[in-house]
Protein backbone atom coordinates (compact mmCIF):
# COMPACT_ATOMS: atom_id res chain seq x y z
CA UNK A 1 0.00 0.00 0.00
CA UNK A 2 1.35 3.50 -0.44
CA UNK A 3 1.37 6.15 2.08
CA UNK A 4 1.70 9.74 2.18
CA UNK A 5 3.79 11.14 4.22
CA UNK A 6 4.00 14.97 5.11
CA UNK A 7 7.23 16.87 6.81
CA UNK A 8 7.16 20.10 8.79
CA UNK A 9 9.37 22.70 10.17
CA UNK A 10 12.45 20.77 11.05
CA UNK A 11 11.80 17.16 9.79
CA UNK A 12 10.91 19.24 6.03
CA UNK A 13 14.52 20.61 6.47
CA UNK A 14 16.20 17.57 7.89
CA UNK A 15 14.18 15.97 4.78
CA UNK A 16 14.83 17.87 2.30
CA UNK A 17 10.80 18.08 1.26
CA UNK A 18 7.40 18.57 1.54
CA UNK A 19 6.07 15.10 1.21
CA UNK A 20 7.31 12.02 -0.36
CA UNK A 21 5.71 8.44 -0.92
CA UNK A 22 6.33 4.76 0.97
CA UNK A 23 5.16 1.64 -0.54
CA UNK A 24 4.53 -0.39 2.66
CA UNK A 25 3.27 -3.86 3.34
CA UNK A 26 -0.53 -4.36 3.79
CA UNK A 27 -0.01 -4.34 7.62
CA UNK A 28 2.17 -1.52 8.27
CA UNK A 29 1.82 0.62 11.26
CA UNK A 30 2.93 3.96 12.08
CA UNK A 31 6.08 2.70 13.72
CA UNK A 32 6.94 0.78 10.61
CA UNK A 33 6.22 3.86 8.60
CA UNK A 34 8.74 5.95 10.63
CA UNK A 35 11.56 3.28 10.38
CA UNK A 36 11.13 3.57 6.62
CA UNK A 37 11.78 7.00 7.05
CA UNK A 38 14.87 6.69 9.27
CA UNK A 39 15.90 4.00 6.38
CA UNK A 40 15.70 6.39 3.98
CA UNK A 41 17.23 9.45 5.99
CA UNK A 42 18.99 8.47 9.13
CA UNK A 43 19.41 11.99 10.41
CA UNK A 44 15.28 12.41 10.69
CA UNK A 45 15.13 12.18 14.42
CA UNK A 46 17.77 11.05 17.22
CA UNK A 47 14.99 8.95 19.28
CA UNK A 48 12.29 7.65 16.85
CA UNK A 49 10.15 5.93 18.96
CA UNK A 50 9.04 9.03 20.27
CA UNK A 51 8.19 10.83 16.61
CA UNK A 52 4.80 12.02 16.93
CA UNK A 53 2.81 11.35 14.21
CA UNK A 54 -0.98 12.25 12.58
CA UNK A 55 -2.39 10.26 10.39
CA UNK A 56 -5.00 11.84 8.19
CA UNK A 57 -5.08 14.95 10.53
CA UNK A 58 -5.81 13.14 13.83
CA UNK A 59 -2.88 12.71 16.18
CA UNK A 60 -2.62 8.51 16.91
CA UNK A 61 0.29 6.19 18.43
CA UNK A 62 2.96 4.13 16.42
CA UNK A 63 0.78 0.87 16.52
CA UNK A 64 -2.07 2.45 14.24
CA UNK A 65 -2.27 0.22 11.05
CA UNK A 66 -2.21 2.49 8.49
CA UNK A 67 -4.22 1.79 5.21
CA UNK A 68 -3.67 2.72 1.95
CA UNK A 69 -3.53 6.49 0.74
CA UNK A 70 -3.35 7.22 4.22
CA UNK A 71 -1.94 10.93 5.05
CA UNK A 72 0.61 10.56 7.66
CA UNK A 73 2.38 14.04 8.76
CA UNK A 74 5.52 13.67 10.75
CA UNK A 75 4.91 16.43 13.61
CA UNK A 76 8.02 18.09 15.42
CA UNK A 77 7.54 19.61 19.00
CA UNK A 78 4.86 22.23 18.58
CA UNK A 79 5.73 26.14 19.18
CA UNK A 80 2.85 27.81 18.17
CA UNK A 81 1.15 30.83 20.30
CA UNK A 82 3.61 33.32 21.67
CA UNK B 1 -17.02 31.38 17.07
CA UNK B 2 -14.17 32.60 14.97
CA UNK B 3 -11.34 30.24 14.18
CA UNK B 4 -8.78 31.16 11.38
CA UNK B 5 -5.31 31.09 10.34
CA UNK B 6 -4.34 33.93 8.30
CA UNK B 7 -0.92 35.63 6.91
CA UNK B 8 -2.54 38.72 7.79
CA UNK B 9 -1.54 41.09 10.30
CA UNK B 10 -3.93 40.40 13.28
CA UNK B 11 -6.50 43.07 15.08
CA UNK B 12 -8.40 42.39 18.40
CA UNK B 13 -11.37 43.80 17.36
CA UNK B 14 -13.11 42.35 14.68
CA UNK B 15 -12.00 39.09 16.54
CA UNK B 16 -13.34 40.25 19.90
CA UNK B 17 -16.72 41.27 17.85
CA UNK B 18 -16.54 37.80 16.30
CA UNK B 19 -17.80 35.97 19.31
CA UNK B 20 -21.76 35.36 19.87
CA UNK B 21 -23.14 37.44 22.55
CA UNK B 22 -25.84 36.19 24.79
CA UNK B 23 -25.76 37.07 28.57
CA UNK B 24 -21.69 37.60 29.23
CA UNK B 25 -20.37 40.31 31.22
CA UNK B 26 -16.51 39.57 30.19
CA UNK B 27 -15.07 39.59 27.59
CA UNK B 28 -11.26 38.13 27.93
CA UNK B 29 -8.64 38.34 25.54
CA UNK B 30 -4.81 37.40 24.99
CA UNK B 31 -2.77 38.55 22.26
CA UNK B 32 0.58 36.61 22.17
CA UNK B 33 3.56 38.87 20.90
CA UNK B 34 6.74 38.68 19.62
CA UNK B 35 9.66 38.76 21.98
CA UNK B 36 12.62 41.25 21.45
CA UNK B 37 14.54 38.64 23.46
CA UNK B 38 14.44 34.88 23.73
CA UNK B 39 16.91 32.88 26.23
CA UNK B 40 19.80 35.65 25.62
CA UNK B 41 19.83 36.14 22.39
CA UNK B 42 18.08 39.49 20.39
CA UNK B 43 15.52 38.58 17.77
CA UNK B 44 15.24 39.63 14.67
CA UNK B 45 11.78 38.10 13.95
CA UNK B 46 10.29 34.71 13.79
CA UNK B 47 8.88 32.26 11.10
CA UNK B 48 5.59 30.41 11.73
CA UNK B 49 4.75 27.56 9.51
CA UNK B 50 1.25 25.30 9.65
CA UNK B 51 0.04 22.06 9.18
CA UNK B 52 -2.76 24.26 8.19
CA UNK B 53 -5.65 21.69 7.77
CA UNK B 54 -4.91 20.07 11.00
CA UNK B 55 -4.31 23.42 12.99
CA UNK B 56 -7.27 24.45 11.80
CA UNK B 57 -9.06 21.49 13.36
CA UNK B 58 -6.92 21.75 16.75
CA UNK B 59 -8.00 25.17 17.24
CA UNK B 60 -11.54 24.47 16.28
CA UNK B 61 -11.58 21.21 19.23
CA UNK B 62 -9.90 23.14 21.56
CA UNK B 63 -12.63 25.92 21.14
CA UNK B 64 -15.19 23.83 21.58
CA UNK B 65 -13.41 22.06 24.41
CA UNK B 66 -13.41 25.64 26.29
CA UNK B 67 -16.74 26.63 25.13
CA UNK B 68 -17.56 23.72 28.13
CA UNK B 69 -16.15 25.02 30.76
CA UNK B 70 -18.29 26.75 33.87
CA UNK B 71 -20.38 29.80 32.35
CA UNK B 72 -18.03 30.35 29.18
CA UNK B 73 -20.17 31.41 26.14
CA UNK B 74 -18.22 31.57 23.23
CA UNK B 75 -14.57 31.05 22.01
CA UNK B 76 -12.79 32.51 19.46
CA UNK B 77 -8.95 31.78 18.07
CA UNK B 78 -7.10 33.54 15.21
CA UNK B 79 -3.24 32.95 14.40
CA UNK B 80 -0.71 34.16 12.27
CA UNK B 81 1.87 32.52 10.00
CA UNK B 82 5.00 33.50 7.98
CA UNK B 83 7.40 36.24 9.30
CA UNK B 84 6.42 38.30 12.54
CA UNK B 85 8.97 40.94 13.73
CA UNK B 86 9.17 42.04 17.07
CA UNK B 87 5.77 43.36 18.79
CA UNK B 88 3.76 42.15 16.29
CA UNK B 89 1.09 39.61 17.42
CA UNK B 90 1.10 36.23 16.33
CA UNK B 91 -2.02 34.61 18.40
CA UNK B 92 -5.44 36.18 20.04
CA UNK B 93 -7.62 34.17 21.77
CA UNK B 94 -10.94 36.07 23.13
CA UNK B 95 -13.53 34.38 25.31
CA UNK B 96 -16.65 35.62 26.20
CA UNK B 97 -18.10 34.46 29.60
CA UNK B 98 -20.82 35.87 32.13
CA UNK B 99 -17.90 36.68 34.80
CA UNK B 100 -14.03 37.59 35.07
CA UNK B 101 -12.83 35.00 36.89
CA UNK B 102 -14.56 31.89 34.79
CA UNK B 103 -12.79 33.99 31.59
CA UNK B 104 -9.78 34.63 32.93
CA UNK B 105 -9.04 30.64 33.76
CA UNK B 106 -10.52 29.60 30.09
CA UNK B 107 -8.25 32.36 28.21
CA UNK B 108 -5.49 30.68 30.18
CA UNK B 109 -6.18 27.07 29.55
CA UNK B 110 -7.23 27.86 25.73
CA UNK B 111 -3.60 29.17 25.13
CA UNK B 112 -1.98 26.18 27.24
CA UNK B 113 -3.87 23.91 24.81
CA UNK B 114 -3.10 25.93 21.71
CA UNK B 115 0.62 25.51 22.66
CA UNK B 116 0.25 21.61 24.10
CA UNK B 117 -1.93 20.69 20.48
CA UNK B 118 -2.01 22.94 17.35
CA UNK B 119 0.51 22.04 14.74
CA UNK B 120 2.29 25.54 14.49
CA UNK B 121 5.97 25.94 14.37
CA UNK B 122 8.82 28.89 14.82
CA UNK B 123 11.73 29.61 13.99
CA UNK B 124 13.86 31.99 15.49
CA UNK B 125 15.55 34.16 13.61
CA UNK B 126 18.55 36.28 15.16
CA UNK B 127 21.84 37.98 13.70
CA UNK B 128 23.87 34.93 13.74
CA UNK B 129 21.94 32.03 13.16
CA UNK B 130 18.09 30.45 13.65
CA UNK B 131 16.48 27.81 14.98
CA UNK B 132 13.58 25.80 15.27
CA UNK B 133 11.92 26.43 18.89
CA UNK B 134 10.36 24.11 21.21
CA UNK B 135 7.74 24.96 23.63
CA UNK B 136 8.64 24.92 27.03
CA UNK B 137 6.55 21.86 28.39
CA UNK B 138 5.39 20.58 25.47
Amino acid sequence: MKVCARYFALYRERVGGNTESFDLPAAAAVGDLVAAIMRRHPNFCPDPSRVVVAVNRVYVDHAHALKDGDEAALIPPVSGGA
Amino acid sequence: MRIKITRDPLIAEPVIKSLVIKEHGAVTTFMGTVRLHNEGRTVDYLDYEAYPEMAEEQMRAIAEEVKKMPQVEDVSIVHRIGKLHVGETSLIVAVASKHRREGFNACLHAVERIKELVPIWKKEVWAEGAEWVRSKGA
